[in-house]
């Protein structure tokens, strides 16, 4: 049969004729591929979600160096450690309920204490699974990763920023927590992407507001803020990549001159990038009122990813409102 | 086995779970074209035993999903949730209508089974091989409490490879967790295909005999076979084991094209693909 569809389907983010799930992720495997070329002791794992992932294309070129772990994540973290031991750069990709959360442990105890070079990748993250539910849902990954020693938390906006973060860190001898959405984000920075690590990208000064999002929420902030400007406000937006080491000093330089901070990120409120701006600010003395601006520490309902943007202001629309409610709050 | 139980199976309750099976697959077809994603060939490949287990070996009470005494069903492999919602609304634990709004904003049914607002459901899943140790964990309750239910847990072969699953495993027997019934859907794929080339399970039904349970090999699809199997296992009373059913299916079974292409672990079908394919399982009942 081949008359099934075979374009996004806006409501579901399924492609359904297809095995290839994540067409923006194909320039990570090319990025891994193209490292391993020229010599870097790249290797990459899987726990039965090469599709999902992209990452079988980083196979298609290098088999000898592709590692698939079948459904046994704890297994495919403690044996990343291994190969990294060895002086190898495993790059091991799940989703990241099941990278974060289900293999937590694993992760602090094997590869952040140990300090072992190993990139692990949790993608479709956040909400992003939509109806899959809870079990699929990753709103708690940032929290716990960041609160981790000695483990480095990347969140990149799209497919090439990612891939320029791989190529930046490549040489690093620490492990890096990577956080990225589901293969279908709308692009950012395209070819242009550049990444420096815990150097946060200031897209604009606002002296009104200035929105720090992180990961998926670059995009659809930028947008908002886009938006908001069309109603005569100052927007200042920066793109967090790194949550940790946080760029503390990007942070307190939009605080001086803007009046208001509201950070925004597909992720619990409690712990993650709001967490993070909150520390910043406060330890500091700073006057700035913040507002953080994701999930209001809940489960999320099931219900099409699009939609339950929508739901939780998580869209262009939902992120504008937001600011604007905060605003109003602190305006007389 | 108690001599007094009854565990023939009759015409009537084959044609009865052959009726129920394609049913499942039906309303697979019909849910995830609201979804317009899901998981077809998963959902596919368990029909039977879906059939088998709701309409013939589950006790259950209309109506009542919260019945202390029912025997309990989990779905480790959550993911096939899509076929076995039908049957709960079928049951009366909740109503059919909602079955309508399947994954959409508001409505309980997502892709897995969630306990907390689908009622009928056991437990939750999603994540693979967690369920196999909370229905050991119900089995054992079962005991503290006096009560005489069966847990079943429906596991698939990927999920095999899942270290939790073998911890329940070692547990189980170690408990004598004689009511405890894992059923593995042995479809033969997950996810980047089949599961030997994947990460290889074999000798399966060596391994579970080997931890320590009374292991059975079935056609998954060979409904006299299968609910004969089930029936015994579910009424003997002098094992000291818990109990592996490995059920050998298709994925994908009952539709030609999904049953030769991977892919179908997850997909959808365009409106004139859905008419063929809901003929093709009539055709095949
Ligand atoms: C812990 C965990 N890892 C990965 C997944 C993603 N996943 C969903 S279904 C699936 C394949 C399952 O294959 P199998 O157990 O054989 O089920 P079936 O063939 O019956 O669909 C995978 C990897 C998951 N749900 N849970
Ligand atoms: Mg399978």
């Amino acid at each position: 049969m081949s008359t099934t569809k075979t374009q996004l389907q806006p409501e579901s983010w399924s492609y359904t004729d297809t095995l290839d799930k994540a067409p923006s992720f194909a320039i990570i495997s090319q990025t891994l591929a193209d490292l391993a070329d020229e010599g870097h002791p790249v290797v990459v794992g899987t726990a039965d979600l090469k599709y999902s992932n992209g990452l079988f294309r980083f196979e298609e070129r290098h088999p000898d160096k592709f590692f698939q772990f079948g459904i046994s994540e704890q297994n495919m973290i403690s044996a990343a450690a291994g190969m990294a031991s060895t002086g190898l750069k495993p790059h091991v990709a799940t989703f990241a309920s099941f990278m974060a959360l289900l293999a937590c442990e694993q992760i602090r105890t094997d590869i952040a204490y140990t300090m072992m070079p190993v990139r692990l990748i949790g993608t479709h993250t956040g909400i992003a699974f939509g109806f899959y539910g809870t079990s699929h849902h990753a709103t708690e990954d940032l929290a716990i990763m960041r609160s981790i020693a000695d483990l480095n938390v990347v969140a990149p906006a799209d497919g090439p920023q990612f891939a320029a973060a791989l190529r930046a860190v490549v040489d690093l001898e620490e492990p890096i927590y990577f956080r990225i959405g589901r293969g279908r984000d709308p692009e950012v920075y395209g070819s242009n992407a550049t990444f420096e690590l815990g150097k946060a990208i200031v897209h604009e000064a606002g002296t009104d507001i200035t929105l720090i999002a992180t990961g998926s929420m670059v995009y659809p902030t930028l947008e908002a803020a886009k938006a908001l400007r069309a109603e005569g406000l100052s927007v200042g937006v920066i793109d967090m990549h790194t949550i940790k080491p946080l760029d503390a000093e990007a942070i307190l330089r939009a605080a001086a001159n803007t009046k208001l901070i509201m950070t925004v990120e597909e992720h619990n409120v409690l712990g993650g990038l709001g967490g993070a701006v909150a520390e910043v600010l406060s330890e500091n003395g700073t006057p700035v009122p913040l507002h953080r601006h994701g999930i209001k520490d809940t489960f999320v309902i099931v219900g099409p990813p699009t939609h339950l943007y929508a739901h939780y202001g998580l869209d262009i629309d939902g992120i504008a409102a937001e600011a604007k409610s905060f605003i109003a709050k602190f305006t007389k | 086995m108690s001599p007094s139980v009854d565990t023939a199976v009759t015409p009537e309750e084959i044609e009865l779970i052959r009726e129920k099976a394609l049913f499942v697959r039906e309303e697979t077809v019909r849910l995830i074209s609201i979804a317009k994603v899901g998981h077809y060939a998963s959902a596919f490949s368990c029909a039977e035993i879906f059939a088998a287990l709701y309409y013939s070996v589950l006790n259950l009470k209309r109506g009542e999903p919260n019945w202390p005494d029912r025997d309990r069903f989990l779905m480790g492999k959550g993911h096939a949730a899509v076929g076995y919602f039908p049957l709960l609304a079928d049951w009366g634990f909740f109503p059919k209508e909602l079955l309508d709004g399947y994954t959409r904003v508001g409505n309980p049914l997502g892709d897995h089974p969630d306990m907390k607002n689908v009622p009928g459901a056991d437990f939750s899943s999603g994540s693979l091989g967690h369920n196999l140790s909370v229905g050991l964990g119900m089995a054992l309750a079962g005991r503290v409490l006096g009560k005489d239910y069966n847990t079943y847990v429906l596991l698939g072969d990927g999920e095999q490879q899942e270290g939790q699953v073998w911890e329940a495993a070692i547990s189980a027997a170690h408990h004598k967790a004689n009511r405890l019934i894992a059923i593995v859907d042995r479809n033969g794929y997950s996810l980047d295909g089949a599961v030997d080339d994947v990460m290889g399970i074999e000798p399966l039904a060596e391994k579970w005999r080997t931890f320590g349970w009374e292991t059975h090999e079935v056609d998954g699809h060979d409904i006299p076979a299968l609910l004969g199997l089930l029936k015994r296992v579910a009424n003997d009373s002098e094992r000291q084991t818990p109990v592996c059913i490995i059920a050998h299916t298709v994925k994908g079974k009952g539709i030609g094209f999904m049953e030769k292409e991977i892919g179908w672990h997850l997909g959808w079908l365009a409106d004139e693909d859905e008419k063929a394919v809901m003929a093709e399982l009539r055709a095949n009942r």
